[in-house]
């Protein structure tokens, strides 16, 4: 049983449809790269599945729990599915521990004490254990994408969605954020992931998607896709990338 | 007939400015309440609680604070509820400062990008909890200087409270002027004692305003 399933999605926005019916089965400890043109939709969908968007049509089902626009079952699946910003999107008012910690104690309930332990423990994990009591705004814009790898981290998901996640770096800080992700997808986390970074989607990525205008427009291994594109958009769009 | 000294001028002027004082804290703080509950309602999922929030600013804003007292004052008495004037100047006043006050903050909590929302949302925290751990803290942290500088309008609002009776500063200062035919020191008097009410709070408004800017945020 897929662990992300994705049944015949449809989002309009206005008259403009961005999502004109995907289908994509996710198995646990996949993981997968969604790539194409922007305006293809690769965002859009990736929100949807967490509930930022809510869709029009279709059903995205995660781990059992149905996406449905209420509170408890947004809750719910968001529980399961953590996500991570090309913002980086940190509480400027926390420091790094407690952004981290925050989620754990209001929503799990977690007491000070225990959500501060795994709070550290994942700070440690992307490599910022000396950061705990650091703000935001004094870390760099790596550091800042770790602490929210982390924040997310400490809700203990089944999968993580990344939306462009290393598009606000600075090129030479675009590696140690990549480096913990594809540490987590050696740990056999399910990622799905929306980049440009191919060649990373390379090297780490089970499959590979690439949408065009709405659409799944070709689907498959990583060395497949990149090294034999079957449709001319695809190889246009690997052309230009 | 007795002769009023200038220090008994001054003397009766600050026993009534106690009043202003006290039906400003009294509205400023009512105000606050009320338009925390007004500004959960104005930025909530719900279509219609933000409609009818908005109605209710829209409507408190669009009309002149003298208005809403005499209609506080004298309405609720034709429906037959005797309000005595002190009551209905602390209500109208509460609701007047509610409705502006629910509106600065909106524009505080509009400010943040729209990030914050999205991330503590993807952290599968509730609307009330987003509001309460996320967005309010670094809201009202912005909010700080223009809810100071707001304050002194409400000290001034409640020099329109002397029209359906409730002696504060300015009734006093008219009931002095009557017995005393002295207008120009009287009022001389008055406006002197608001600007001293008014004057550390704008200016600790820019204070503020100046110091949380320099600091950004946090820390």
């Amino acid at each position: 049983m897929p662990l992300i399933a994705i049944t015949d999605v449809r989002k309009r926005f206005g008259a403009n449809e961005v999502l004109k019916g995907i289908d994509l089965d996710i198995e646990p400890g996949e993981v997968i790269a969604v790539i194409g043109k922007s305006g293809s939709g690769k965002s859009t969908l990736l929100r949807c599945v967490n509930g930022l968007e809510m869709i029009d049509g279709g059903s995205i089902m995660v781990a059992g729990a149905q996406l449905l626009p209420d509170d408890l079952h947004l809750r719910a699946l968001r529980m399961k599915v953590g996500m991570i910003f090309q913002q980086f999107n940190l509480f400027p008012h926390l420091t790094a521990g407690r952004n981290v910690m925050l989620s754990p104690m209001v929503v799990k309930k977690t007491p000070k004490g225990e959500a501060e332990v795994i709070a550290r423990k994942m700070l440690e994990r992307v490599g910022l254990a000396a950061k705990f009591d650091a703000y935001p705004d004094q870390l760099s814009g790596g550091q800042q994408q770790r602490v929210a790898i982390a924040r997310a981290l400490a809700m203990a998901p089944i999968a993580l969605l990344c939306d462009e996640i290393t598009s606000a770096l600075d090129p030479e800080l675009v590696n140690e954020v990549l480096t913990v992700v594809g540490e987590l997808a050696s740990e056999g986390m399910t990622l799905m992931m929306v980049t440009h970074e191919m060649r990373f989607a390379r090297e780490v990525c089970d499959r590979v998607v690439f949408m065009h205008q709405g659409r799944v427009h070709e689907i498959g291994p990583p060395e497949q896709v990149f090294s034999a594109p079957k449709t001319p958009e695809l190889q246009q769009f690997l052309g230009a990338a | 007939m007795t002769a009023f000294t200038t220090w008994d001028i001054l003397r009766n002027l600050l026993l009534a400015a106690r009043w202003t004082i006290l039906l400003s804290l009294a509205a400023f703080i009512g105000g606050g309440v009320v338009g925390m509950l007004v500004l959960m309602m104005r930025t909530s999922r719900s279509g219609f609680l933000r409609g009818l929030s908005g109605g209710y600013i829209e409507l408190f804003q669009g009309t002149p604070l003298l208005m809403q007292l005499f209609l506080a004052f004298f309405g609720l008495a034709l429906l037959g509820i005797n309000v005595p004037s002190w009551l209905a100047a602390g209500i109208a006043l509460t609701l007047w400062s509610s409705a502006f006050l629910a509106e600065i903050w909106r524009g505080c909590v509009e400010s943040l990008p729209k990030g914050q929302w999205e991330a503590s949302a993807s952290l599968a925290m509730r609307y009330t909890e987003q509001m309460r751990y996320v967005i309010l803290p670094q809201a009202l942290q912005v909010a700080i200087a223009p809810t100071v500088g707001f304050s002194v309008q409400v000290v001034k609002g409640t020099a329109l409270t002397s029209i359906i009776g409730f002696v504060e500063l300015s009734k006093a200062g008219t009931i002095i002027t009557n017995a005393t035919f002295q207008p120009f020191t009287v009022y001389g008097f008055v406006a002197l004692i608001y600007f001293a009410l008014c004057w550390p709070l704008s200016k600790s408004s820019q204070l503020l305003e100046r110091k949380l800017n320099a600091a950004h945020r946090h820390h």
